[in-house]
This record gives C-alpha cells, sequence and structure tokens, in this order.
C-alpha cells in the first residue's frame, strides 16, 4: 500500500516529472511553452546529442519548426530520448506531446495502437551492409549468410520476408541497441548488417575501417518515415501535419531560410498564402497567420533540412533520390495551402 | 663386563647429520606451502601457468603497450593496448553524463556531502549517528533532490542529461534508502500474526524476488504509465526508481526479517512484560537490536544493487557503463581497443566501489559477530 | 504505514472490544485487504481507460499471430511463420537451456573454487581468493560484454577456422560440432539409457538396505555408471550401429550441418557460470567451514579413512549449510539469465521484448515475463526445498 503513494507523493510534492495533459494538446503545449518531443537515443543525422547535450538532425528540426510555428521560436521544445519499445507508450500516456523518431508508417501502427502518423518527413527502405572482402555484389547471393539487425523493428521481419521469399537460409542476430548491432557486425559475428538505408550510411561511419564495407543495391522494403500524434485530437494532428506540409511547399516555392523576408514581398499568390500576407491560414489551424514564416525563419525549408542534417555535405552524405521533390524526380510532395 | 659382547650397544659415535630441513624462513615458507608433496608441487606448477596466462595479457595491455597521452584516435592506432587518452578525454562524461559543464559544481557539492556525511556513519564509533541518520536520510535526499533538478534559480537540469557515475549513484543510494522502510514494513507484516497481513507481505515479497530485475524496468518503463491515470506522468528516470526500489524493498525485506528472526524471543517477552505497544516493542527494543544485527546484510544489498543499476541502459538510461558504451559511437576515438579500454575502465571502478564495501561489510560482520559472543 | 496511523489514533479508554487483539486484528486485516483491493482497482480502472483511449488492443488473441520474424536457436520447430505464442515458447526454452547449463557449470566451478580456497597449497588458495574476489565485484551484465565482444574479435572468420580433428571448427559464427543422428533402432539405445537409469536406483536402494542390515557395502555407484553407459552401449552393437554422425560443413559463407553453439550462447554461459561460481564458492567455503573439526577428529577415532571422512562425514554435514543459499544462487542465476537480451541470445525476454515492440501489448507480454519467471523460481525453489528436507538433520 506504501509503494502507490510513496511515489505519487514524491512526484506531486517535489514537483518532478509530473506533467499534466488534457485532450487539448495545443493548449497544454502553449501552457508549458514548450513541445515536447520523442526523439531516438542517438542516430546521426536523424536526432543525434553532440557531447553539450545540443540536439541535431532531421527528426530534430522538424520539431523545432514545429516549436516555431507555435511559439515563433524554434528553441521553444524539449526532447525525450526514447527506445524502440518506449516510443509509442510515451506517446500515448502524454509524456510527449509529438513523436518525431524515424518511425515507419504501417497500417498497424496507424491503426491498432491509437496513433496518427502525420505525413511522411523521409522516404526510406532497408538495405544490406557487407564486407568487401565477401565479394558479393548483389543481396540475393546472401544465401546461408548470418545478418545482424535491430529487434523489435520493421526490419527484422522485413529481412525474414525477404529471404523466405527468395528461398534463402539464414541467421538472424537481433539487438536491443543500433550500438551493439554495430559492435557485433564489426566484430565479424554476421556477414551482413541490415537496416534502413541512411541507418547503414551513418553506421558505417563508426566502423574501425569504414572503407572495407559497401551497402548492396538491393532495397528490399518501403519505409516511410514520419512524426507521429496521438489520435482524437484534431486540432494538434492539422498543426502537425501543416507544419510538414509548409516545410516542402516552401522548397517548392523557392522560399529559403535566407530569402524569406524579401519572399514577404512577393508577387506570386502561394507566396503569399504561405507566407501569411493573404488569407487567414494560420488561424483556421489555431495559429497566428504568419506560422509558416517562423517556421521557415526558424529551420528553413526542407530542402534546407536535408541538405544540413543527411545530405551529400555531411558526413552521412545521402542524395535526395526518392526524396527530392515531385518536380524534381522525387516522390515528395506536399498539398497546397489554399 | 667389557667381554659380554653386547650386540646392541654402539660403540661408535652415528655420523653427523645435516640439520633438518627448514622450516622457517622463505625456503622453508615455500616448502610448506608450495611443495610439499607432489601434488602439491603440481597444483603449484598448474597455479603459476594460469596466474600467467591471465594477468600476463592484462598487465600488457593496461600498462607495457598501453599508450598514455595523445589528441585524438591517431595517437592510439597501431597501438593493441588501452586508449587511456580517450578515458582522460570523457572522464567528465562518464561521471557527470551530459549535466551541463557550467552546473557541474552542484553535482560536487553532492558528492562532497554524501562523501561528508557518509563516513560518519561508517565508523561506528564516530559520534551523533541519530542525528548523522536524520540527515542522510531526510535532509541530504531533499537537498541533493533540489541542487541536481533545479529551480529556486539555479537552471533547471533535464533528467534526461543526468549521466555517468551520477545516475549510478543516484539509482544506487535513492533505491536502498527507499527500499528500507518499505522492506522494514514488510519484515514486519511477514512475521506478523495477522494471516491476512502476513499472506500481503509474502505474495509481495516473492513476487518481486521471484522475477528479474529487467523485467521490473521494462515493466516500470513501458507498463507503469499504463497505470497512472491519464495525464499523469512519471520522468523516466523516476520511473526506473520506482522499478528499483519495488524491487529492493523485497530482497531488504527479507533481510531484516533475517535480523528480527535472530532477536532471542526473551526480548520480546521482556518487552511485553513491560507494558509496550506493539510498535513501542518494535520501534525501541527489537528493532534498534534488529537493525544493527543486519548492516552487513543491508551493506550487500546495496552492494548487489550497486551491481543492477547497470541494467538500467537497457531500457535506455545512461549510468556509467551505458555512457561508456554510448561513447563509442564517437568517431574522434574509434580504434579497436576503444572498447576493452572502456570496459577495462567500467570493471575497474566498479569493482573499487563494491570491494571497499565489501570489505566494509566483512569488517562490520566480525565487530557485530564479537559482540553477541558471551 | 496504514497500520501505525490507525494504532495511533486508537484511544484506549474507549469500549472493551477495541482491546480484544483478535477484534483488532480482524479491523487491521480489514484495513489491509480494502487498501490492496482499492490500489488494484485503481491500477486496472486507469489500465482500461489508458488502453480504451489509446485504441490499444488487449487480449491474448496475439499469440496466435504470425510472428515474422526468425530466432537464431531453436530447440523445437520454429519458422518466421510459426506464431507468437510458439515463439515466446522457444524463447522459455533458451531460458531454460541456457540456464540449466549455467547451473550444471557454475556448481562445478563453484565446488573446486571453493575447495581451492581452503587448499594448503597458497598459490591455489590465492588464486582461488582472487578469483571470488574480482569476479562477484564486477557487475554481471559488464562481464557479459567483455565475454561476448572480447571474444568474438579474437576468433577467426568461418573460413580460416580453428580447427579439431577435421570435425570440431571453431569461429566468430560459434562452435560447431559433430551431431549423432539416430536412425530406425535408435529409441532402443534411449530405452536402454533409462532402463540403465531405473536400474541403478533400484540397485542403489537394494544396496542401502543390503548395508543397514548386513553392513557390507556394495559398490553402487560404479555399478550405477556400468549400467547407465553399458546398456546403451550393448544396445547399440546389439541393434547394428543405427546412428550416423553429421559432420559440419562450410557452405557459402558459414558452416552447415553438425552441432552449432552460437557465440550468444557461448558467452552467457560462461558469464553467467563464471559470475555465480565466484558467489558459489563462498558458500561452499563457508559449508566446510561450518563443519566443526571435532567430527573430522572423531571419524579418525572410529578408524575411517579420509576418503570415507570426506564422504560419510564432512560432506553430508557441509551440504546442509551449503543448500539454502545454493539455492538462491541457482535462482538469481536463472534470474541473470534474462541480461541475454544484452547480447542478442534470443531467451524469453528478448524474444518477448520483440513480440511486444511488433504488437504494442505491453501488459499482456510482462505478464507473461512475469508469470513465467515465477513459476520457474517457485519450481526450483520447491524442489530444492524437498531436497534440503531429505539432507536435513533427523533428530532422534
Amino acid at each position: 500500500m506504501t509503494i502507490k503513494f510513496l511515489p505519487l507523493a514524491m512526484g506531486a510534492a517535489l514537483g518532478m516529472a509530473v506533467t499534466a495533459a488534457s485532450g487539448a494538446t495545443l493548449d497544454d503545449v502553449k501552457a508549458k511553452g514548450f513541445v515536447q518531443c520523442g526523439v531516438s537515443q542517438g542516430l546521426p543525422g536523424f536526432s543525434n546529442p553532440d557531447s553539450a547535450g545540443n540536439w541535431s538532425g532531421l527528426d530534430v528540426d522538424y520539431c523545432r519548426a514545429l516549436a516555431a510555428a507555435i511559439f515563433n521560436d524554434g528553441a521553444a521544445v524539449k526532447f525525450t530520448p526514447l527506445s524502440a519499445k518506449e516510443r509509442f507508450t510515451a506517446l500515448g500516456t502524454g509524456e510527449i506531446d509529438i513523436l518525431s523518431r524515424n518511425t515507419t508508417w504501417t497500417m498497424t501502427r496507424d491503426t491498432t495502437l491509437g496513433l496518427n502518423f502525420v505525413g511522411v518527413d523521409y522516404y526510406d527502405g532497408q538495405g544490406f551492409m557487407a564486407r568487401k572482402s565477401l565479394g558479393v555484389s548483389s543481396a540475393l547471393e546472401l544465401s546461408g549468410a548470418a545478418v545482424c539487425t535491430n529487434t523489435g523493428t520493421t526490419t527484422e521481419l522485413n529481412v525474414a520476408d525477404y529471404f523466405r521469399a527468395n528461398n534463402m537460409p539464414y541467421d538472424v542476430v537481433a539487438f536491443e541497441k543500433s550500438d551493439e548491432v554495430v559492435q557485433a557486425y564489426d566484430a565479424g559475428r554476421c556477414d551482413v548488417y541490415t537496416t534502413d538505408a541512411f541507418g547503414l550510411y551513418a553506421q558505417r561511419l563508426k566502423l574501425a575501417n569504414p572503407d572495407e564495407h559497401m551497402v548492396l543495391p538491393e532495397i528490399i522494403s518501403k519505409e516511410p518515415f514520419g512524426p507521429v500524434v496521438r489520435q482524437g485530437d484534431d486540432e494538434w494532428f492539422n498543426i502537425a501535419k501543416w507544419t510538414l506540409f509548409a516545410l516542402v511547399n516552401a522548397e517548392e516555392l523557392g522560399v529559403t531560410k535566407a530569402n524569406v523576408d524579401e519572399m514577404k514581398s512577393s508577387d506570386n499568390p502561394a507566396i503569399k498564402r504561405l507566407l501569411g500576407i493573404e488569407g487567414s491560414f494560420g488561424e483556421t489551424i489555431g495559429l497566428t497567420n504568419d506560422w509558416a514564416y517562423n517556421i521557415i525563419k526558424a529551420v528553413g525549408n526542407y530542402g534546407e533540412v536535408f541538405d544540413a542534417n543527411v545530405g551529400p555535405d555531411t558526413p552521412l552524405g545521402i542524395s535526395r533520390g526518392l526524396n527530392a521533390l515531385w518536380s524534381k524526380g522525387g516522390i515528395m510532395y506536399a498539398p497546397p495551402i489554399r | 663386563m667389557a667381554a659380554t659382547d653386547f650386540h646392541f650397544v654402539r660403540d661408535e659415535m652415528a655420523p653427523v647429520l645435516p640439520p633438518p630441513a627448514a622450516t622457517g624462513g622463505l625456503v622453508g615458507w615455500v616448502r610448506n606451502n608450495l611443495f610439499s608433496s607432489l601434488t602439491n608441487t603440481i597444483l603449484t606448477l598448474i597455479g603459476v601457468i594460469i596466474l600467467r596466462l591471465l594477468f600476463e595479457p592484462l598487465v600488457k595491455f593496461a600498462f607495457i603497450n598501453a599508450m598514455w597521452t595523445g589528441e585524438n584516435r591517431e595517437a592510439c592506432l597501431g597501438h593493441h593496448g588501452a586508449c587511456w587518452p580517450y578515458i582522460t578525454d570523457y572522464f567528465s562524461q562518464f561521471i557527470y553524463g551530459r549535466y551541463p559543464i557550467s552546473e557541474r559544481w552542484r553535482v560536487d557539492i553532492v558528492f562532497a556531502v554524501f562523501a561528508l556525511g557518509l563516513v560518519p556513519l561508517l565508523v561506528p564509533s564516530a559520534p551523533f549517528k541519530r542525528a548523522n541518520v536524520i540527515f542522510m536520510l531526510i535532509v541530504f535526499p531533499v537537498g541533493s533532490f533540489f541542487l541536481l533538478t533545479g529551480g529556486f534559480g539555479m537552471e533547471i537540469v533535464e533528467t534526461s542529461n543526468w549521466g555517468g557515475l551520477l545516475v549510478t549513484l543516484v539509482i544506487a543510494v535513492t533505491g536502498i534508502a527507499a527500499s528500507l522502510p518499505i522492506g522494514i514494513v514488510l519484515a514486519l507484516g511477514r512475521r506478523s500474526k495477522m494471516p491476512v497481513v502476513r499472506l500481503v507481505s509474502v505474495i509481495f515479497i516473492e513476487f518481486w524476488r521471484g522475477v528479474p530485475l529487467v523485467t521490473v524496468l521494462f515493466m516500470s518503463s513501458v507498463m507503469l504509465p499504463l497505470f497512472l491515470p491519464e495525464g499523469v506522468n512519471f520522468d523516466k528516470l523516476l520511473r526506473a526508481l520506482i522499478g528499483v526500489t519495488l524491487f529492493a524493498s523485497a530482497y531488504m525485506a527479507e533481510v531484516v526479517r533475517g535480523g528480527l528472526q535472530a532477536i532471542p524471543k526473551g526480548q520480546y517477552e521482556g518487552a511485553m512484560a513491560l507494558g509496550l505497544r506493539y510498535w513501542q516493542m518494535m520501534g525501541l527494543i527489537i528493532m534498534p537490536q534488529a537493525l544493527k544485527l543486519v548492516i552487513p546484510g543491508i551493506v550487500n544489498t546495496f552492494i548487489g544493487l550497486f551491481k543492477d543499476t547497470t541494467l538500467v541502459l537497457i531500457i535506455g538510461l545512461f549510468d556509467l557503463l551505458g555512457q561508456i558504451q554510448s561513447s563509442y559511437t564517437d568517431p574522434t576515438w574509434a580504434t579497436p581497443t576503444q572498447s576493452h579500454t572502456g570496459y577495462l575502465f567500467a570493471a575497474a571502478t566498479y569493482w573499487a566501489f563494491c570491494f571497499s564495501m565489501s570489505r566494509y561489510s566483512i569488517f562490520m560482520e566480525r565487530r557485530l559477530h564479537t559482540g553477541h559472543k558471551r | 504505514m496504514a497500520i501505525q496511523e490507525h494504532s495511533a489514533t486508537e484511544k484506549p479508554s474507549r469500549g472493551s472490544l477495541l482491546h480484544d487483539p483478535w477484534v483488532r486484528g480482524l479491523f487491521y486485516q480489514v484495513v489491509v485487504v480494502g487498501l490492496v483491493v482499492a490500489l488494484g482497482w485503481e491500477i486496472i480502472s486507469n489500465t482500461m481507460a489508458n488502453l480504451a483511449r489509446q485504441n490499444i488492443a488487449s487480449g491474448f488473441d496475439f499469440l496466435d499471430y504470425t510472428a515474422g520474424f526468425g530466432i537464431i536457436q531453436a530447440l523445437v520447430h520454429y519458422t518466421e511463420t510459426s506464431s507468437y505464442g510458439r515463439a515466446l515458447y522457444v524463447g522459455f526454452l533458451n531460458t531454460v537451456l541456457v540456464a540449466a547449463i549455467g547451473v550444471l557449470f557454475a556448481t562445478i566451478l563453484g565446488f573446486i573454487a571453493g575447495v581451492a580456497r581452503l587448499s594448503s597449497n597458497w598459490i591455489i588458495a590465492k588464486l582461488a581468493y582472487l578469483y571470488v574476489e574480482i569476479l562477484r565485484n564486477i557487475p554481471l551484465l559488464l562481464q557479459i560484454f567483455f565475454w561476448y565482444f572480447a571474444v568474438l574479435r579474437s576468433v577467426p572468420s568461418p573460413r580460416n577456422s580453428v580447427t579439431f580433428l577435421e570435425s570440431i571448427f571453431i569461429n566468430n559464427r560459434g562452435i560447431y560440432t559433430p551431431r549423432a543422428i539416430f536412425q530406425e533402432g535408435g529409441t532402443l539405445i534411449g530405452a536402454a539409457f533409462l532402463i540403465g537409469i531405473v536400474g541403478s536406483i533400484v540397485l542403489h536402494m537394494w544396496a542401502r538396505k543390503r548395508q543397514e542390515e548386513t553392513g557390507q557395502p556394495f559398490p553402487s555407484v560404479l555399478s550405477a555408471l556400468g549400467l547407465i553407459i553399458g546398456l546403451p552401449v550393448i544396445a547399440f552393437f546389439v541393434t547394428g550401429m543405427p546412428v550416423t554422425v553429421e559432420y559440419p560443413v562450410l557452405r557459402g559463407f558459414n558452416f552447415v550441418g553438425g552441432l552449432k553453439l552460437t557465440p550468444e550462447f557461448v558467452a552467457l554461459v560462461l558469464a553467467l557460470s563464471i559470475y555465480t561460481a565466484s558467489f558459489i564458492a563462498e558458500i561452499v567455503r563457508a559449508g566446510i567451514l561450518a563443519v566443526s573439526h571435532g567430527q573430522t577428529e572423531a571419524a579418525n577415532a572410529l578408524g575411517l579413512r579420509p576418503r570415507p571422512t570426506l564422504r560419510l562425514v564432512v560432506i553430508p554435514q557441509a551440504m546442509r549449510v551449503i543448500i539454502p543459499p545454493l539455492t538462491s544462487q541457482y535462482l538469481n542465476l536463472t534470474k541473470n539469465s534474462s541480461l541475454a537480451v544484452a547480447i542478442a541470445y534470443p531467451d524469453l525476454v528478448s524474444v518477448g521484448g520483440t513480440v511486444l515492440n511488433q504488437t504494442g501489448q505491453a501488459i499482456e507480454v510482462v505478464g507473461v515475463w512475469m508469470l513465467i519467471y515465477l513459476s520457474l523460481s517457485l519450481t526450483t525453489s520447491a524442489f530444492m526445498n524437498w531436497y534440503n528436507q531429505r539432507m536435513a538433520l533427523v533428530e532422534r
């Protein structure tokens, strides 16, 4: 009996860690003055803390954009590092307001976990990395291989499907944390390492001799990553959705962090609507009309965010590929603001 | 007489024998302890071989082949020994985690006060025990809580930024301090004459003792949030602390029960004869004796808990081992010997803590033992 | 806690019913039951509300769904198309396997180290002391990481395997040994083995009875060994050697066939048994020291030789002291095997974690974990209690 009240009393009396969340997420967020954003425990390019505890990455920038849309302050956000296991519970119980943690959009997750996927901020697929000395050039030559991967992710299922579909026997060694997978692969426990393609590039940096390893050409799955919110709060869902769309629309319209102030005087009606010069689109989602301006001012457009975190000039060196705008050969597409 | 031939009487001096083999001194000691028989000699040789097999690589790795200074991985590449500059570089992160550098004085104060409060508590002859206990059990936790989390004009430091030895100590110390009172209540409950109270205590104790800590931690991280009313949330560290405390209190209850059982029945009867009520009897007569008896047991539970804090890395908290592991992803120091160096450092640190505590426990055990010999 | 508050508010001057210990006891128990029920109800209602609000499915239907993931080590048939329930069963068997083998090695190593600490040979005693004091003061998880990663890095790749007699291969994918495959008539060998075991039990009982009646000892241990090994060997030749041996062969990237011990399994067994043995060593030492010297002297005075003294006088008494703490070490080892999750050994917790992640049904999976570990613990302690009772001092 003591057990229950001790922590409750402790938490309540000392004001530690007990947060109240009611139905309306936006009101809560406004009341506490920051967005609580769930991110990964450290994945370069997506969400990774430096030694001083500052977070950076694509997923992180999305949360900053959301904070900028609400508070006109990209720094009004706090990050909660979550493991793959904890992420959905943390969102469901209101510990975080939004989950932006390279989470694959699947039907089960969207429908049975009480969650809503906001959209796709990164299109990825699962790939393989192998030692060059192994002498394979295609994943189809991997019959009988030992495969290292992360447990409890869609990658573990995809690899099972792929090998079964191609009638290839294999051994799967599934670890809890990415660091352990990399260590084990590096130590020679497995012939190949499989995870989302960007992850392969990110993790390759951690190997003792990155040049001895190559990424195989096959992509065996669809992995659309997107931010996630709780079901049943349409206002918050809309804000999250349109924050993402604003980033993409801005790139399409050529509005960047650098030129956003000049663009305010643009004649293009689409840009006027985006930046809140015309219409009251911001107010319809419960924000101010310059919401998109604030987003771009804080983090830039989608292309800038991509280039800064994972693009060709970063250590990850990932090209746009599928993530290029629809008008430039990719499939990144956002509904118009009108 | 002389004509009689006594064959059994010796008529010449026996030859002078060499002195008996030394039984004292170095040679004698070696002979007695290492080479007293053939089996013993073989055992000695095996022992020497094992010692050499174990310690030669260790000494070579940690000292002879080790690199002592350097700026980054370049310094350690090509060496087959430990890369100590990596530890030096990361040392403060291993102690404080990502606690903001400008605020680390707060952690230092907590560490210092903890040490200052603990030493007189551990020395049996130091005065003011009662005040000391009250300070360590009430003033210190509350004070360090505010100092570490912030508020009152100090910058607020989120627990997700805590890490390293700080988290290890916070979990171990909180776990043991919070589990002691719960453990006492449970131990009394288990020895109660009321069947329902006894049953509830037994079920509680046996449940937590029967399941592994990993599952308890998973439970506190993924299940506890579901148990709470809507809108109430606990910090991740707090959730882990709750799990660790529940787990430790079951073990603590058994330790305290051992102490209670060791108190002679006459003490209970004497207290009752004096007209003391149950809680007076327990608080004034039984508990002071029982708790004194179980100090070694408490210390041993603490050692176990201290080692078990490493498990929180599985649920994504950064204790000392977790912090060391997370530093392996830093390309600045990525060398083939980096992980060995990190694990060696971790092992040495944990060992130093646990070994000194177990020495203390043995010291207390001897002390208490003589006290009870009549 | 609640009890304290209530007893403080109790006024002794009121009616005599209040002083009736039975009534008071009843009152406190009702309060305790009330609190437990209230707490349970609070938790359940909160959980139900949370689950309903978040639209999370509940119930154990998911156990029949297709798991879809592979498991590297399965003692029973398992494929990706098996169900979640089957996957958990595989995990459970893996836990039992690693615990059983860990217990075996820990006991052997622990007894050796415990006896070695009492050795008159200085080096052996000190070596055992170092072993105990170093190993038991380093966290188990760290030791598991050490054995896994350090050992993994120091063994060669499959193509450069360390080979013994062209049949045992050691590389960083595991240890491969030949495997015996029983064909027709193989069951007869198994039957002979069982008959051997039953026969030796009967023989032992008879020998004991005879010794009690006539004082004539019978070498029952040796004859039991003869029965258990000899009968199957005879059956083996009589049935025409119906056993083929499958050797591991390097095919493609890895070895195929034979018996395979994965590095995860080896590292876990090593770490668990070496760690636990350091505790068992102390227990054994304390147990032997607890037998007073007078017992040995009395046995010598009766004319018993050193070996029977040890076997008939010292060990039985030492076991009485050793068994209770040994039980809790076995339980600890079983529970500690859950640390497998850190190095990808597919035990119950590790597989359960994957299931949890895919289905999102935290409560059900954690419930399954708790239930299984509790029953393992309770079974082990029940068995050891039974054994302990048999060994306990019979006062005449």
